[in-house]
């Protein structure tokens, strides 16, 4: 492959387009309101904020790799967090050292885990075993959990932590907030697993086309449980990271987040029929949609414009998408044949 | 074969229906009323216009996610609009103004999807945001309960109320009758005319469809228009009931709608789906989010429910007709 395509290639990628659009956007709100935008405070308190819903939409991104969807993410995000913060609040007391609770703490980490990699297996079991279509099953499933959180709760916040709770969400490592951490981690993890192991080539045959992929003699029912599996355990991993940062758990925390993770993965350029995405521009897409939250929220504007903007982003962003896959496959199948 | 299948997914909801109600007047006698039976008509009422409008999504090959919002929209917008302009406009003619507020709204998703080809899911998950944002920030987020005197009028038409003899109180509002000219027009689309075989022949295979002559996009489009008018009906029959048109309220009930289509057999793939099937998925899950208690199960659990009815209405036929596969291959 000569230069000239390879440099070709990448100005046609999605994820280019989505880097001017993300530059675009902080230039914008940088100009906007300068000094407050701009500020320390704002930039570190963005970090803290976008990780939370920045993992659901990793965990949206690998099951729309197969073509398929995840709609119970936040259902197992508030499930997760319920269930460890249940266990904490019987056991540990917010008085307790951190050597004394750190037990506690690695029981609820491991239970919430836990109960991510059992719904996401539910979801994946369904999908792959028996046949019911992943917008239907997650769905369904997504009802299920959380109607077990406010099943477990009876609908009220459990609260009452120990302290060491809130270094997850709040904490600083190294100077860097801890959630960001945590994101850069998943996101690295995500991105070797799709692009490195046979799992990620597997996902990504069977996004393109099922039925070659059933001719490859590819597992699919294996490689769909695992699909769920991983996208539980991200669910759950958020759920903790937003459990720390309200230090609390509640049925209904981040009900909007669902919505935005299907925005931030399809904004990334991660095809919803499955076979296409790239964690570099689902990153991208979450720098892009804190970028312009952040700063709609200093130019005071409401929520419920917030929610139109980013739902006609969404719209927006699929137009262009649709209109230039056609493009973007043209430009492949040529650039495969002079290999 | 495929159609005794079909049959058992609606039997099925069936038994559970009346299952249900011996439960639940085993347990509680008084539950057996008239009072009983129009609370749960009227409870119906919204979500079975709702039903009907998302039915014909799904057999269309579709999801609608939004019809709720648009509901709200029509509901608020109409309302705004009547007492701004002409407070004293007749019952027929604010229902009228709503049902043509929703069509256009259906409209727009109609654009998308049937003219950009856009995925339903998507479409309607973005355009759920926007009109519910559009509604709040620039036609209003107060609750108005002055509404305009056609509407009241509208909330007091009774097609029957009476006593029983146990001495307690039952009515049936004039709504109902909505809901019953909604399910016979419906009805009569889908197996009377051109537009209904197109509908379902869309929905089983877009290609099979457009190659014997359908005019694909035109079908789509109607659909979502339909479903848009339909939903300002739903929309603005709430609002006058409630007696309060109230811009929170309704969204946020979607997914209830679709458990209760799904639960009558309608499949996502989409080329099926029944009436009747529709309308016992209704009553079920109207009986799940009103009687729950009365069976000894915490309306706590109520979500829970409803997410394992979901299940179990896809998941059964699934399992089915997987399993017939294997048997013939």
């Amino acid at each position: 492959m000569s230069e000239g395509s390879r440099l070709a290639r990448f100005l046609v990628a999605p994820e280019f387009r989505l880097a001017i659009i993300t530059l675009a956007v902080f230039a914008l709100m940088s100009m906007l309101s300068p000094e407050r935008f701009l500020s320390a405070q704002n930039l570190t308190s963005m970090a803290f904020q976008f990780p939370e819903f920045a993992i659901l939409a990793l965990a949206m991104t690998l099951t729309m790799m197969t073509g398929g969807i995840d709609l119970s993410v936040i259902g197992v995000a508030n499930l997760s967090a319920v269930i460890a913060a249940s266990l904490l609040a019987a056991f540990a007391t917010p008085d307790m050292t951190l050597a004394q609770s750190l037990p506690w703490l690695m029981l609820a980490a491991v239970a919430a885990l836990a109960t991510g990699a059992l719904a996401g297996a539910f979801n994946g079991l369904l999908v792959a075993h028996f046949a019911l279509p992943p917008i239907l099953a997650t769905l369904g499933t997504g009802l299920v959990f959380t109607g077990f959180a406010v099943a477990l709760t009876g609908g009220s916040a459990v609260m009452g932590f120990p302290e060491a709770v809130a270094w997850l969400g709040n904490g600083r490592l190294a100077g860097i907030p801890v959630p960001l951490v945590v994101f850069a981690l998943l996101a690295i993890g995500l991105h070797v697993l799709l692009t490195r192991t046979s799992f990620g080539l597997k996902a990504t045959m069977y996004g393109a086309n099922p039925l070659a992929a059933l001719y490859a003699a590819i597992d699919i029912g294996r490689l769909l449980l695992r699909v769920y599996v991983v996208s539980g355990m991200f669910s759950a991993i958020a759920g903790l990271v937003i459990m720390s940062r309200a230090n609390s758990a509640k049925a209904d925390y981040g009900s909007s987040y669902l919505l935005l993770a299907v925005l931030i993965a399809v904004l990334g350029g991660v095809n919803p029929y499955g076979g296409y995405g790239r964690v570099i521009g689902v990153v991208l897409a979450v720098l892009s949609m804190q970028f312009l939250s952040s700063g709609l929220n200093m130019l005071q504007v409401s929520n419920f414009a917030r929610e139109m903007i980013w739902g006609t982003l969404l719209i927006f962003v699929m137009l262009i998408n649709t209109y230039d896959w056609s493009g973007l496959r043209h430009a492949r199948t040529s650039t495969r044949t002079s290999h | 074969m495929t159609l005794h299948l079909w049959k058992r997914n609606e039997t099925l909801v069936a038994i559970v229906i009346v299952a249900f109600c011996v439960l639940a007047t085993l347990s509680d006698p008084l539950f057996f009323s008239a009072t009983t039976l129009t609370d749960l008509l009227r409870a119906s009422i919204v979500l079975g216009i709702l039903a009907v409008g998302a039915m014909l999504v799904l057999i269309s090959g579709g999801i609608d996610v939004s019809f709720t919002a648009i509901a709200v929209f029509a509901m608020y917008a109409s309302t705004v609009l009547t007492l701004g302009v002409m407070p004293d406009l007749p019952w027929y003619l604010v229902f009228a103004l709503s049902i043509g507020i929703g069509a256009l709204l259906g409209a727009i998703n109609g654009i998308f999807i049937a003219g950009f080809g856009l995925p339903t899911l998507i479409v309607t998950l973005g355009t759920l945001s926007v009109f519910r944002g559009f509604l709040l920030t620039i036609i209003g987020s107060e609750r108005i309960s002055a509404l305009p005197p056609g509407m009241r009028d509208f909330s007091r038409m009774m097609i029957a109320r009476g006593t029983t003899e146990a001495g307690s109180f039952y009515a049936l509002p004039a709504a109902f009758a909505a809901l019953a000219g909604t399910v016979v027009l419906t009805w009569f689309i889908l197996h009377k005319t051109m537009l209904g075989r197109a509908i379902f022949a869309v929905g089983g295979s877009v290609e099979s469809a457009r190659r014997i002559g359908i005019n694909v996009r035109a079908t789509q489009f109607f659909v979502y228009v339909y479903v848009g008018a339909l939903a300002g009906l739903a929309g603005i029959i709430h609002g006058s009931l409630g007696r309060m048109a109230d811009p929170f309220s309704l969204v946020g009930l979607e997914l209830s709608v679709i458990a209760a289509v799904v639960l009558g057999g309608a499949r996502l793939i989409g080329g099926y789906g029944t009436v009747t099937g529709t309308l016992l998925g209704v009553a079920l899950i109207v009986l799940v989010q009103n009687s729950l208690i009365v069976v000894g199960i915490p309306s706590t659990w109520q979500s829970v429910a409803i997410g394992v009815l979901i299940l179990l209405g896809t998941g059964l036929p699934a399992w089915q007709a997987r399993r017939a596969a294997a048997r013939t291959a």
